[in-house]
């Protein structure tokens, strides 16, 4: 076989070698860009990474356990008052939420439109590695094996962080609403105007572009997830409007937004599962009758 | 002979890739991997060698949930390119091999940002090449080192 290919042209088996997985690689590359094809594959290979990504965490969380036990001694009196006030005044509002709830569930029936029961959720904990600098990604210690799914939305105390992107049994990676890869279809809160917020690969910097000048929107509007395209729930806070420009020379406005959570602070974050239960009108309807 | 530290170099070098970092240190992250590959290439080139580049560079990809290929063929390539020089590199006094080294640093992260600004627009800022300049200055410890614990597998063989 080598004399073969040596005869042939004179190409040594090295040159042969590399152009093959040089054309191996960009194949593969074109096929993971463009469809889901590859994550069996990515899977069985993420259960060859995981201890080793798993011993690199060792010694940052060693750290951070010394000195947070330290800390704990220090401030668990104050720390423990302070979210009992919270957790006190979080339940009174809590209170309120659930009669709103009501009624906007009734309203909604009235106009047969889906109705969203509450979301599952579930806490994921940060997997203290960093990935590759310049993208804006993170890990999550929830895997396949916990019901996480490419595409699940993923949230915390404060609004949308971003979508999944990988998972494997153990892990899963999620881009943060930052990556250049992301859009999250959102709406302005004050108004309902609808719009697309793209990841710019800057920190703290989401673009919104299509708006054209006459667009109703303000410096401070808060961004909520729209629900359109299906993927995030809706309602959910994403940012607020920083700076809204037009350049004479362009028909369209230059917005740029903020994101409400704090992308890269916290350690735990939430995955949630939407679930749709769509009414029928007429169900509605003979409910009414019925009442 | 002496595959076991061969695999283990690399898993520290992977382990060091993944390593948690503040944000102002991973921009002067060096190439973990491709150091030790280099070496790799260089001394025992008959068994390590364009495949194993690629093989690293896929579990680097799986590591960083980047596009599945991106890595693989950076480092194959580079593979490639040691394999061609490496009986003239390994000659070389150390500051003209972190040289190399260097070069071979903005090869590797050439090549990746095509494929990052093909798959997906990203910036590109002066602070991206960075970790070219880092790895040739860690290239003569690295090849200390990993010389040192070749030498010690090897002899105590011998004993």
């Amino acid at each position: 076989m080598r004399g073969l290919l040596r005869r042939m042209g004179g190409a040594t088996p090295a040159t042969v070698r590399v152009i093959v997985l040089v054309a191996l690689s960009v194949a593969m590359m074109l096929i993971d860009h463009r469809t889901q094809q590859l994550e069996k594959l990515r899977n069985i290979l993420q259960t060859v990474v995981y201890p080793i990504m798993f011993v690199s965490t060792i010694p940052r969380d060693l750290i951070q356990g010394l000195t947070g036990s330290m800390e704990r001694s220090e401030n668990l009196q104050s720390d423990n008052e302070s979210l009992r006030q919270e957790n006190l005044l979080l339940r009174s509002r809590l209170e309120k939420l659930h009669s709103l709830e009501a009624d906007n569930r009734r309203l909604k029936r009235l106009l047969g439109q889906s109705e969203q029961i509450a979301e599952r959720v579930l806490l994921a904990e940060l997997v203290e590695v960093s990935l590759e600098p310049y993208t804006q990604k993170i890990s999550l210690n929830k895997g396949s094996r916990d019901g996480v799914y490419v595409g699940q939305p993923v949230i915390n105390g404060d609004g949308v962080i971003g979508q999944v992107v990988h998972t494997s049994q153990f892990q899963s990676t999620v881009t943060l609403l930052t990556d250049p890869s992301s859009a999250v279809p959102v709406m302005v809160m004050r108004n309902g105007l609808r719009g697309v917020l793209f990841g710019t690969g800057v920190r703290n910097r989401l673009a919104m572009p299509y708006l054209t000048a006459d667009a109703d929107i303000l410096i401070g509007d808060l961004l909520i997830s729209s629900g359109m395209g299906g993927r995030f729930p809706t309602g959910y806070p994403v940012a607020t409007v920083t700076d809204v420009k037009q350049q004479p020379s362009d028909e369209f406005l230059t917005i740029n937004t903020l994101p409400v959570t704090q992308l890269d602070h916290g350690r735990e974050v939430l995955l949630i599962w939407p679930e749709v239960v769509r009414t029928r009108k007429d169900e509605v309807l003979q409910e009414l009758v019925d009442e | 002979m002496n595959s076991l530290s061969v695999l283990l170099s690399f898993l520290v070098a992977l382990m060091l890739s993944s390593l948690p970092l503040p944000d102002m240190a991973i921009i002067f992250r060096p190439e973990w991997l491709m150091l030790v590959l280099i070496y790799w290439c260089m001394a025992i080139p008959d068994r390590i060698g364009i495949f194993t580049g690629w093989l690293l560079g896929l579990i680097l990809d799986v590591m960083y949930g980047s596009l599945l290929g991106q890595n693989a063929m950076a480092l194959a390539i580079i593979a490639y390119l040691v394999n061609i020089f490496h009986l003239r590199v390994r000659v070389f006094p150390i500051w003209q091999q972190s040289f190399m080294v260097f070069m071979m640093a903005i090869i590797y992260l050439a090549l990746t940002a095509w494929v990052r600004g093909i798959a997906g627009g990203f910036p590109i800022t002066w602070a991206y090449w960075m970790p070219a300049l880092t790895s040739a200055f860690v290239w003569p410890f690295v090849y200390i080192a990993l010389k040192d614990l070749r030498r010690q597998r090897v002899s105590s063989r011998e004993l």
